[in-house]
């Protein structure tokens, strides 16, 4: 099913072990999450994000895996002001960080640092580097 | 003093349930700061960072490490070669909150140069006040950063994005998008009449000072203001001007600092 | 060299062999009928092109060796390494100068360093390697030089490392400029190189030249190696 297409969704048993292999990865229970939106208000990257914070918890909650197809996995930068501001304790970005290990771990990586320029390298402290690596590679 | 011995933390926490693998960087640094005690070198054993992202790398490696025993044995096993496993014993602490043991009452006897009429607008940032738990302060008001601003004589510019997040990585392969984070962070305190901003974290400082070249072309409006770590800020108000090698900030602080008479 | 009628059990490349124990893992292979054409150089632990990865039976751990050193073991599981695919990465030593970044720019992948330190366990120099890709991380060339001093390139650690960080290039790169801008030219390699051209050793070269094999391993043998 294409994202957002506006289909009925229905939480068959086909659709739980996403759902549980999400809750297992992030350690959140996600089922927790009452769509308030609150992590969406206060995220400062929804404007690069395809999809909300919120969506992307409601579609974990109804085992969609194409969440995994989202552009808003790598936007979010682990910021943790959703953690700070969810009513039901969840810590959003856990759930972020399980859902880009989910598609990092099958031999794929999200940038290439060899592509970077040596303008770039020269520049660009170890900190961007070392966290950009662990972040957006497998 | 620095430790004898030391590798990159990496810089962030890993937050996979099942992750060990990026838990043994910050855990190797906790031992050889344990590690420092049994050499002699200090007595307690205790770490001071000036990085955010290092503080609470080290400082949520720390806790997994001290409560969850089955990672634990994992990464012990893994660090076998070590002399001794990591004992659990390091505290992890932010040099602002050495600071504030210290006493801000103590600080402002040093000050020999206070920033008067110097309008700081302090950046916390994101790692230094969340997750909840890992935080210097409270993370929806802090107050540590202000405390030592004002000790050193500064005017606090309180701006309401002080700890919104600056883009962080992202200014590897998305340059412009975390500039333009950073320009809104910057052009608020600009807006709200700060001089400067003051900050702690090394990435912050690049993405918010080093990047305002590529800010200025982005954003035609965009007009620049000095970012200095908390640290050089102090350096200058305890009259110590050579150890706060403003020479090395991008933008040069120097010539405001010098229109306020707090630069030669 | 071997005890007397002592034999070891040794599996190359999952085929069993019998072997006297006390032979290395070079010498056994050729025992066993390998005729070794890549894998092997100068035979005395030097050259590093005899990398070998094995694991004894009974236990887990996948260790590290030279063919040339290391002696077998009843139970041993042997792979040759003799090639790590690593590209060559190219620079001009006279152009690029000792900034503090040069390591990441011309090998960024070490930044993806865990500190796990399976390199380290994998050397069979005994280098702290793990710690000079970390010195090399944040720019202490003279850390680098000084850790990695006695690397013979082998490639091991390169194998093993799970960031697929190549770290002896990165050790390699570190003595070039070390020895380019830190420590400058030496008094001692002037005059030698002056002497060579002179041509002070044109003689003493000939007449080896001339002296037949017997004569010469006697002298090779006979050599003396001042450190
Ligand atoms: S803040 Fe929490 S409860 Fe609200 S939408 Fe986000 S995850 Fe759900
Ligand atoms: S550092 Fe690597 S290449 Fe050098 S000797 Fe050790 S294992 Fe071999
Ligand atoms: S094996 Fe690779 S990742 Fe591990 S410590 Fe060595 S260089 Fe770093
Ligand atoms: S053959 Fe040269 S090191 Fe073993």
């Amino acid at each position: 099913m294409p994202l957002g297409s506006g289909e009925t969704l229905r939480l068959g048993e086909k659709l739980k072990p996403f759902r549980e292999r999400v809750k297992e990865l992030s350690g959140e229970d996600v089922g927790l999450c009452y769509q308030c939106g609150a992590c969406s208000s206060g995220c400062p990257l929804t404007d690069e994000m395809d999809l909300l914070p919120s969506t992307v918890m409601r579609m974990v909650q109804l085992g969609v895996e194409e969440v995994l197809d989202s552009k808003t996995i790598w936007i979010c930068s682990s910021c943790f002001t959703c953690q700070v501001r969810c009513p039901r304790g969840i810590d959003v970005a856990n759930v972020m960080e399980a859902l880009r290990q989910l598609v990092l771990r099958r031999k794929y990586d999200r940038v290439s640092i060899d592509l970077l320029p040596p303008e770039e390298l020269r520049e660009l402290p170890q900190i961007a580097l070392v966290s950009c690596q662990r972040k957006l590679t497998g | 003093m620095e430790l004898p011995r030391w590798n990159c933390c990496g810089t962030v926490h890993a937050l996979a349930k099942d992750d060990v693998m990026h838990h043994l960087a910050p855990v190797r640094v906790l031992l050889r700061v344990e590690e420092a005690v049994e050499a002699g070198l200090v007595d307690e054993p205790r770490v001071v960072t000036l990085c955010a992202m290092c503080y609470n790398t080290l400082k949520r490696a720390n806790h997994l490490y001290r409560n969850d025993s089955d990672k634990r044995r994992v990464i012990e096993s893994i660090m076998e070669k070590e002399n001794r496993p990591y004992g659990g014993k390091a505290e992890v602490i932010h040099l602002l909150e050495l600071l504030s043991e210290l006493g801000w009452g103590k600080i402002s006897e040093r000050v020999e140069r206070p920033l008067e009429e110097l309008r700081v607008a302090p950046y916390y940032g994101c790692l230094l006040l969340r997750p909840r738990g890992f935080g210097v302060d409270d993370p929806e008001e802090p107050r540590i950063m202000e405390n030592l601003l004002e000790a050193l004589g500064a005017e606090v510019v309180d701006i309401p994005f002080k700890s919104r997040c600056c883009g962080a990585y992202h200014t590897v392969f998305m340059k412009e998008e975390a500039a333009e984070l950073s320009y809104k962070i910057l052009r608020q305190a600009s807006e709200m009449g700060a001089d400067l901003i003051a900050l702690s974290c090394p990435l912050c400082m690049f993405n918010m000072a080093d990047r305002q070249g590529l800010i200025g072309r982005l954003f035609r409006d965009f007009k620049g203001i000095p970012v200095l770590y908390f640290t050089q800020l102090m350096a200058l108000a305890f009259g110590l001007e050579e150890e706060a090698h403003l020479e090395e900030n991008n933008p040069d602080p120097r010539p405001l600092l010098r229109e306020r008479g707090l630069w030669r | 060299m071997e005890k007397e009628g002592k034999m070891v059990t040794i599996y190359v490349m999952g085929k069993k062999h019998r072997v006297p124990a006390g032979l290395t893992i070079m010498k056994a292979m050729e025992y066993a009928g390998y005729q070794l054409r890549r894998g092997v150089g100068c035979r005395g632990g030097f050259c590093g092109a005899c990398a070998t990865l094995y694991r004894v039976k009974g236990s887990y751990k996948l260790q590290a060796a030279l063919a040339c050193q290391k002696v077998v073991e009843d139970g041993m599981y042997i792979v040759q390494i003799p090639f790590t695919p690593a590209e060559k990465k190219l620079y001009d030593i006279e152009k690029i100068r000792p900034t503090p970044n040069v390591f990441v720019e011309h090998f960024p992948e070490i930044t993806r360093c865990l500190s796990c330190n399976t390199c380290t366990k994998a050397c069979p120099q005994d280098l702290m390697v793990m710690d000079y890709v970390q010195a090399a991380l944040r720019g202490d060339i003279e850390k680098v030089v000084e850790l990695s001093f006695d690397c013979i390139a082998c490639g091991l650690c390169a194998i093993r490392c799970p960031a697929e960080i190549v770290p002896y290039q990165v050790a390699q790169l570190a003595r070039r400029l070390y020895s380019k801008y830190i420590l400058g030219l030496s008094e001692e390699v002037e005059k030698r190189v002056a002497e060579v051209e002179e041509g002070k050793f044109d003689e003493e070269l000939e007449q080896l030249k001339r002296l037949p094999p017997e004569e010469l391993r006697k002298r090779y043998e006979s050599r003396e190696i001042r450190v």
